[in-house]
């Protein structure tokens, strides 16, 4: 059972940080998902100010980069693994992050996206590109488009993930509660949340 | 009748000879997670989430088909009992097709809620995302065997208490699945009486009516205790 890494030492970390009025360097990853947890995160509303004078927003759909930086204190990942960009970035994120947090049913569980999986990817590539199109194109070519894995599996069946946050989506209550957790260097307290 | 007396989780109870240790917990208000134990059906034992650690047992119990036996110490909350649940319900999880999101049953399941109490945040075990069939047709139900979990509930009610024995069970280990009658389409059933309790007693979405969408199909489980108490106290009035 993966616990709260004791590795990460973020208590110690957030002190120190604080101690010189640094910022916490937090990143945001949308990998299979459809940015419900990202929008779910806007819903924080005024508390994104507060959060704003304590993080640095430096990677994902809400920050203009365009690579994952380095040293990384907080990712918040939401979506499933579902193509081979998002294994080869996930893998980037991992090396670069102290505190991979797994967003939502999608990273956790690997959730609708994931329904995919007993289907096959050539019957989904199918129907999307050819029963359901209007152009007549087909299957996108190699490379065109990022190539589908086999499976559809959740964040911590590729890289080692240090917290779980279910939820289609997460509540703003409970991001910010997990968010005040991690700022606070506290592993976050999600037992009680419930898939769906 | 004959009083046996007791230790749960420390606390003395008295229980009836022959109860289970289950039902003298809950006399006492005593909380032990159960699954595919339904009052008003028999007991099978079947999930394994109820069990408790007995002193002198070799292994834990189900406490669902145990009796009480005079000075029997029982302990129902310890940290093995915790992880061994949290695993059964992990492994359920990966073993069926579970999408709490979009289920009918989102925020009334007996399978998520028990999850989410007993801490699970996620699923350790690769997911099996079997392929499973979705029988619609019934004129008024739906069967989706992706998120049957096989507690048999619905067999039980059938029947135990509307006495049609439309359900049951076929094939072996991880092929197994609920099947109507001899293994056809609901809707062809000539035993079904459409009475919908199976529906009722389905702990996810497995069961559901027709039209529901997601997080719509509520769950009556207290029609169950009803007819049962009224059966075993001869109140039928014609």
């Amino acid at each position: 059972m993966a616990d709260f890494p004791p590795s990460t030492g973020l208590r110690a970390d957030a002190d120190a940080s604080a101690a010189r009025g640094e910022r916490l360097r937090l990143a945001t990853v949308w990998l299979g998902g459809c940015s419900g947890c990202h929008m779910s995160f806007l819903d924080l509303d005024e508390r994104l100010l507060t959060l704003a004078a304590r993080v640095d927003l430096v990677y994902g759909p809400l920050a203009d980069a365009k690579a994952f930086p380095a040293q990384v204190d907080v990712t918040l990942v939401e979506g499933a693994v579902a193509t081979a960009d998002h294994l080869e970035l996930i893998r980037t994120v991992r090396a670069r992050t102290r505190v991979l947090v797994a967003f939502g049913d999608c990273a956790v569980t690997g959730n609708v996206t994931a329904m995919r999986n007993p289907l096959g990817t050539a019957a989904v590539l199918q129907r999307a590109y050819v029963e359901t199109a209007s152009a007549g194109t087909g299957p996108p070519e190699d490379a065109l488009v990022p190539a589908l894995l086999a499976r559809v599996v959740p964040v911590h069946q590729v890289v080692p993930v240090d917290v779980w946050v279910p939820g289609c989506p997460p509540s703003a209550d409970v991001i910010h509660a997990v968010l005040t957790d991690l700022l606070a260097g506290r592993p976050p307290a999600t037992g009680g949340l419930r898939f769906g | 009748m004959t009083v046996r007396t007791l230790v749960i989780d420390g606390e003395p109870v008295g229980a009836r000879e022959g109860e289970t240790i289950l039902a003298a917990a809950r006399d006492h208000g005593i909380v032990i997670p159960t699954l595919c134990f339904l009052e008003g059906l028999s007991a099978v034992g079947a999930c394994r989430l109820c069990l408790v650690e007995v002193t002198g047992a070799p292994r834990p119990l189900a406490a669902c088909v145990t009796r009480v036996a005079e000075g029997m110490e029982v302990a129902t909350d310890t940290p093995r009992l915790r992880a061994y649940r949290r695993m059964i319900l992990e492994l359920l999880f990966a073993e069926g097709n579970h999408v709490c999101a979009v289920c009918v049953a989102n925020g009334h399941c007996d399978l998520q809620a028990p999850a989410a109490a007993q801490g699970m945040t996620h699923v350790r075990f690769p997911y099996r995302t079997p392929a499973r069939g979705v029988d619609a047709s019934h004129d008024r139900f739906v069967l989706d065997h992706n998120r049957c979990i096989l507690c048999t509930r619905c067999v039980r009610v059938c029947d135990e208490v509307e006495g049609a024995h439309t359900w049951d069970v076929a094939g072996r280990g991880a092929g197994s699945r609920v099947i109507v009658d001899l293994d056809q389409p609901w809707g062809t059933s000539d035993t079904c009486t459409s009475c919908g309790k199976c529906v009722q007693v389905c702990p996810t979405g497995a069961l559901f009516e027709k039209g529901r969408g997601a997080a719509e199909m509520t769950k009556r489980r207290e029609f169950l205790a009803y007819i049962t108490t009224a059966r075993q106290a001869h109140r039928w009035v014609r």
